[in-house]
C-alpha cells in the first residue's frame, strides 16, 4: 500500500465536500451546524493523533479547549489585543502547560493516565468556573467578534470558509505528521512502548509532543469557538463536553484521521436531530460508547475501509499484521 | 478554634468514610479483573437515588433500601455480562476504559429519564437529633455512616481472607489461567465481582444520601473522589482503601473550611495528581512489576 496516495485523494475530496456543501445547506441553521462539525473535527484530529496512534487516552482535552476559548475572550476582552495574535499568544500558553504536564501526565499507563488527564480537565473547569473576575463564573462570558485590521468577521457564511480552510490545514498536518518518522515513532509506540524503546525510539519525547500537538489543535479551535459563538462558558470545557470528544475520535475510528473528521460530523449532528428528545442525549452517547467498543472495536472508517476495499481474509491478516492501522 | 477544626475534621472523616466505600467497590472490581470500573460512582447515585424513589412510591424504608440495594447489584452484574465479558478477551485497557466511561454515562442518563434531574433528600435513619462533642455537632446519621463504613471493611477483609469466593476472586486477578486450572470458575467470579461493587457502591450512596443531597448527577464526583482514595491507598489491601478516603475526605473538608469552599473539589484531584506523579503505587502499595 502506498502512503500517500489515498490520503492525498481524501484531502482532495473533503476539499471538494467544504466547497460545495454551502450551496446544499438551505439556510444559515445548516452552516452553523457545520462550522461546529468543523470545529470539533479539529480538535478531533489533534486527539486522534493522541488516542489512535500514541495509543494514549485523554478524558481532559475539552480542558484544552476551554482554555483557548477563555484565552482568546480575555485577551480580546479585558486587554483589547487584536483576536489573531490573542489567538496565537494562547494557543503558545496551552503547548507550554501541556507540555508541562505531559511529562508526570504520560508517564502514567492505562487507567492512571485516563485518571491524571482526566482531574486536569476537571480542574481546569473548577478554575473556569471559579475565578468570576476574569471568566464570568458558571455563566460564562461575552466575547468580542474576530477583527482583521479593520474587517470585522461575522456570520455564518464568512466563518464557514475560515473553519472549512483550518480543518483542511488540520488534515494536512495531522496526515502528514502520521507519515513523518514521528508518526511511525508513534504507531510503534501504540504496538509496544518497550520494544520501541528498545529500537531505539525516545518514547516519552514523543509521546510529549503528540499531547503538545493535540492540546494545541484544542486551544485554536477553541479560539475560533469563542470568536464565533460570541460567547464562551465553563460548559466548553466541562467534563462531559471530554467525553464527548473522545466519543467522536472512537466512533469515527482510532488511528484514522478522516475518521475523526466522521466521527465528529455523526455526533454533532446526533444532538440537533434529537433536540426534541433532549435528555436522552447522555443515554445516546454512552449507548453508542458501549456499542462500539464491543462490535466494533476499530471504529466506523477503519472497519469499512477495510471491507470496501479487500476480501474480508486478506483484510483480517493484514490488520493484524498492521497492528490495526488505517490511515 | 478547636471545635471548628474538631467540627471540619468530624465531617471530613463522615464523607470520606463514603469516598473509601466507593474507593472499595474500585479495589474488588479491579482485584479480579484488571478492570478500573469508571461507572463505579453511578452504583452510589442509583443506590441513593433508588432508595428515595421507591420510599416515594410508598415502600417502606428498610424494604426500600434493600430493593435499591439488589436493584445496584443486577445493574452491575448486567454491565459485567452484557458489556465487559464479550469484549475482555482481547481489549486493550484503553477499551475498557471507554466501555466502562459509556457505561456510566449511558446509567445516568438513564436516571435522568426514569426519575428525575431534581435534588433529592432523604430522612436520616434514626433521627435529626444534633450530638454534641467537644463544641463540634454531628447528627446520627454520620455514626451510621462511620459504623456501616466500619462493619463493611470487617465483613470484605473476611471474605477475601476466608472465603472460598473472596479467594477464588483474588486468584483469578492474579493469574486467569491457572485460576481456571485449579477449577475456578472465571465468569462467575466475574459477575459477582462486580455484584459485591455494585453492592458497596449502593450502600454507600444510601449512608451518605441523608447527609448530603442525592440527584442523577452526583455519581461522577463520587466516583472520582472513591478511585482517589483507592489510588492513595494503594491496590493491595481493602483497608487501605478506606483510610485512602478518610485522607481526601479530611484534607477536602480542612481545605474547604480554611482555604476555599470553591476549591474544594479540586483538592481531591490535587492529591490525585501529587499521588500519581510521586508515587504511583500509594501510600501502602506493594510496588509491581510489569511483565512485557
Amino acid at each position: 500500500m502506498t502512503l500517500k496516495h489515498p490520503s492525498t485523494g481524501g484531502l482532495l475530496i473533503l476539499a471538494v465536500i467544504i466547497a460545495i456543501l454551502p450551496s446544499i445547506l438551505p439556510n444559515n441553521f445548516y452552516m452553523d451546524v457545520a462550522i461546529r462539525i468543523g470545529l470539533n473535527a479539529i480538535v478531533c484530529i489533534g486527539l486522534n493523533l493522541l488516542i489512535g496512534y500514541a495509543g494514549q487516552i485523554s478524558l481532559g482535552h475539552a480542558g484544552f479547549v476551554g482554555l483557548g476559548a477563555y484565552g482568546s475572550a480575555i485577551l480580546t476582552g479585558e486587554f483589547g489585543w487584536p483576536a489573531i495574535p490573542a489567538m496565537l499568544v494562547t494557543a503558545l500558553f496551552v503547548a507550554l502547560l501541556a507540555f508541562v504536564l505531559a511529562r508526570p501526565v504520560l508517564r502514567l499507563k492505562g487507567h492512571f493516565l485516563a485518571m491524571a488527564t482526566l482531574g486536569m480537565g476537571i480542574i481546569i473547569s473548577i478554575v473556569l468556573n471559579t475565578e468570576a473576575r476574569w471568566t464570568g463564573g458558571p455563566d460564562g462570558m461575552a466575547v468580542q467578534p474576530m477583527m482583521f485590521f479593520e474587517y470585522m468577521v461575522f456570520g455564518e457564511a464568512v466563518w464557514y470558509w475560515i473553519v472549512g480552510a483550518a480543518l483542511l490545514i488540520a488534515v494536512w498536518l495531522s496526515l502528514n505528521l502520521i507519515d513523518s518518522p514521528v508518526g511511525r515513532a508513534l504507531r510503534a509506540v501504540h504496538g509496544s512502548e518497550v520494544a520501541a524503546e528498545v529500537c531505539g525510539v525516545n518514547t516519552t519525547q514523543y509521546k510529549v509532543k503528540v499531547f503538545v500537538i493535540s492540546a494545541v489543535f484544542a486551544s485554536v479551535s477553541g479560539s475560533m469557538l469563542a470568536h464565533y459563538g460570541a460567547f464562551v462558558s465553563p460548559e466548553d470545557a466541562s467534563f462531559f463536553r471530554s467525553i464527548e470528544l473522545v466519543t467522536m475520535v472512537v466512533l469515527g475510528g482510532m488511528a484514522s484521521t478522516y475518521g475523526a473528521v466522521v466521527g465528529a460530523t455523526i455526533l454533532t449532528i446526533l444532538p440537533q436531530a434529537l433536540a426534541r428528545f433532549e435528555d436522552l442525549e447522555h443515554m445516546v452517547f454512552g449507548l453508542i460508547l458501549m456499542l462500539t467498543m464491543i462490535f466494533m472495536p476499530k471504529g466506523l472508517v477503519p472497519t469499512l475501509s477495510a471491507k470496501f476495499r479487500r476480501s474480508p481474509v486478506k483484510v483480517e491478516a493484514e490488520s493484524e499484521a498492521q497492528g490495526g492501522g488505517a490511515t | 478554634m478547636f471545635s471548628e477544626f474538631l467540627q471540619y475534621l468530624l465531617s471530613g472523616i463522615t464523607i470520606g468514610s463514603t469516598y473509601g466505600l466507593v474507593g472499595l467497590g474500585f479495589f474488588i472490581i479491579y482485584n479480579a479483573s484488571h478492570v478500573i470500573n469508571f461507572a463505579q460512582g453511578e452504583f452510589v447515585m442509583i443506590g441513593g437515588m433508588g432508595t428515595v424513589f421507591m420510599m416515594q412510591a410508598g415502600l417502606p424504608m428498610p424494604v426500600a433500601i434493600i430493593m435499591a440495594i439488589l436493584l445496584t447489584i443486577v445493574i452491575g452484574m448486567l454491565l459485567e455480562k452484557l458489556a465487559i465479558e464479550p469484549s475482555r478477551k482481547n481489549a486493550s485497557v484503553v477499551t475498557l476504559i471507554i466501555i466502562t466511561i459509556g457505561a456510566s454515562i449511558f446509567l445516568r442518563g438513564l436516571a435522568q429519564v426514569v426519575w428525575d434531574k431534581d435534588f433529592h433528600t432523604m430522612p436520616a435513619f434514626s433521627g435529626e437529633e444534633t450530638i454534641h462533642i467537644l463544641g463540634a455537632v454531628i447528627v446520627p446519621q454520620n455514626l451510621w455512616v462511620l459504623g456501616g463504613g466500619g462493619v463493611i471493611v470487617l465483613a470484605i477483609m473476611y471474605f477475601f481472607g476466608r472465603t472460598a469466593l473472596g479467594k477464588a476472586m483474588l486468584a483469578t486477578a492474579y493469574n486467569p489461567l491457572a485460576a481456571q486450572l485449579v477449577g475456578i470458575n472465571i465468569r462467575t467470579t466475574l459477575l459477582w465481582s462486580f455484584g459485591l461493587s455494585g453492592l458497596l457502591g449502593a450502600i454507600a450512596g444510601i449512608l451518605v444520601a441523608p447527609i448530603t443531597f442525592t440527584s442523577y448527577d452526583i455519581g461522577i464526583m463520587l466516583g472520582l473522589k472513591g478511585f482517589c482514595a483507592v489510588i492513595l491507598g494503594g491496590f493491595s489491601h481493602g483497608w487501605a482503601a478506606i483510610v485512602g478516603g478518610i485522607i481526601v475526605g479530611v484534607a477536602e473538608s480542612l481545605g474547604a473550611g480554611y482555604i476555599s469552599s470553591e476549591y474544594k473539589d479540586a483538592i481531591a484531584f490535587i492529591i490525585i495528581l501529587l499521588v500519581l506523579f510521586f508515587m504511583p503505587d500509594g501510600l501502602f502499595g506493594r510496588r509491581g512489576t510489569d511483565r512485557v
